[in-house]
């Protein structure tokens, strides 16, 4: 049943979409982790109006599927072309590469600066005051005291949403990206053996999520040694 | 403006009756895929609590892949796989061509598979929040362990498992749109044929993304009410 000269084959056209996928992820992941910092941290402040646009951004990119996020910034921009090419990014929404990481990492924004948002919360009231008390500026407070205690507090949260978000990326396929997922929806109408590319294809992205998750994992550790580990 | 209240209005030439049949179906697959997860997400939570040694891997195997893999491939694994045994099955009895899944119940079960996945960590960690006296009250009472389950443990369980259920249901009902790939009319396949033929992409799926942002919040402050509901008469902690 299993035929093992067939994995050996598949496998290396699969991998052959791997520097894309992770490129895909890396992106997004990398932007998007930027964003949403700047969008929690501009919501401490309650400037209520810089937060009421905020909130309606999150609330949008949380209650959309993905798909269409990729398909609105796709597509549906793609009909405003010539207003586009006279601001001149054209060029951008053009590539379905950059739609797709565009989308991705608005989504991941979204989902990101509420993890973040929390974290920052949750850091203890005390320790901002003990850190103005010693004469620490408010710059100095976030970059010394409160960044580094909320974004270890983050790492759990936000290593499920980077595994969401390499999940994601199997999305660009759909606008004629070529990553694992689009390679495996060839190789499976070529071959017809669903179940061998699946396993094949599937042990890639568990791969790649084990590596990030152990990853993760071993950081938060050793960002936490006090904690008794078991 | 005129030209896209036309196109998306109810009546003749407009589009606007059949996206929201759409995202009736898209409403339906969604519920039926939640319901059928539940199912296997009780059984896999089962699974993981057991002590026994086969069904806690079966279980944990079957989470960590499905949590672990894109959900397209998933959609993927079972349409073309379901349709190519059905094939297999169609040759059998003399029928030549491809035979496809009906798309529907196929996407009711990738849907049930995917989110039973999530939806089993929910319950687990729902049943371990539950205060082990009331397994010895119910134990001391003399119930029989599915009656004790089904009278005291359960209704307990729910409480702390509906913050997690409304987090998978808003997973569900995202993920319902990936159905369309299988050529499913739901809201997103609907969006796309009417983007394509009437030419107004942006128009189209930005209805869509309405649609889709409406039930989402619709749906989730009914999760809330339940919530309030299984809490009543509680003090929270």
């Amino acid at each position: 049943m299993i035929d093992f000269a067939f994995f050996v084959e598949i496998i290396p056209t699969l991998l052959s979409g791997l520097p894309l996928t992770l490129q895909l992820a890396g992106l997004s992941i990398g932007i998007g982790f930027a964003l949403a910092l700047l969008l929690a941290l501009a919501q401490q402040g309650n400037h209520r109006m810089l937060v009421w646009p905020i909130r309606s951004f999150v609330a949008v990119f949380r209650g959309t599927p993905l798909l269409v996020q990729i398909f609105l910034i796709y597509y549906g921009l793609g009909q405003f072309r010539p207003t586009l090419q006279a601001v001149g990014l054209w060029w951008l929404f053009r590539e379905p590469y950059w739609c797709a990481i565009i989308a991705l990492s608005l989504n991941t924004a979204a989902y990101g600066s509420e993890i973040l948002r929390g974290a920052i919360q949750g850091v203890p009231r005390g320790l901002v005051e003990a850190a103005s008390a010693f004469g620490m500026t408010r710059l100095q407070t976030l970059r010394l005291v409160v960044l580094p205690l909320a974004l270890r507090q983050a790492i759990p949260s936000y290593s499920n949403e980077i595994i969401l978000m390499v999940k994601g990326t199997s999305l660009a396929s759909i606008v004629t990206l070529m990553e694992v997922t689009g390679i495996a929806q060839g190789l499976i109408s070529q071959t017809y053996r669903a179940v061998e590319v699946f396993v094949a294809a599937g042990a890639i992205y568990l791969t790649i999520n084990f590596t990030i998750i152990s990853a993760l994992n071993t950081l938060e550790t050793w960002l936490t040694p006090y904690r008794v580990r078991a | 403006m005129t030209d896209t209240l036309h196109i998306l209005s109810v009546g003749k030439g407009g589009w606007g009756g059949a996206l929201l049949l759409a995202a009736g179906v898209t409403f339906a697959l969604s519920v039926l895929g939640f319901l059928l997860g539940a199912l296997f997400g009780a059984v896999a939570a089962g699974g993981r609590l057991s002590t026994r040694a086969l069904p806690s891997w079966v279980a944990k195997g079957y989470g960590t892949v499905f949590r672990g893999v894109p959900d397209l491939l998933t959609i993927y694994l079972l349409y073309y796989g379901g349709s190519i045994a059905l094939t297999e099955i169609g040759k059998f009895f003399g029928s030549a061509g491809f035979v496809g899944l009906p798309t529907f119940a196929t996407g009711v079960l990738a849907i049930g598979i995917i989110s039973g996945a999530y939806q089993a960590e929910v319950y687990r960690g729902a049943y371990l929040a539950v205060d082990l006296g009331q397994f010895e009250a119910s134990k001391a009472l003399g119930l029989s362990r599915f009656q004790s389950l089904r009278l005291v443990i359960v209704p307990q369980l729910m409480r702390h498992a509906l913050p997690g259920l409304g987090n998978v249901w808003q997973l569900v009902l995202k993920d319902s749109a990936l159905i369309s790939v299988i050529g499913l009319v739901e809201l997103m396949r609907q969006s796309q044929i009417g983007a394509g033929s009437m030419r107004e992409p942006f128009v189209f799926y930005i209805a869509a993304a309405t649609l889709y942002f409406l039930i989402a919040t619709v749906t989730g402050s009914v999760f809330r009410y339940g919530e309030a509901r299984a809490w009543r008469g509680m003090v929270h902690a």
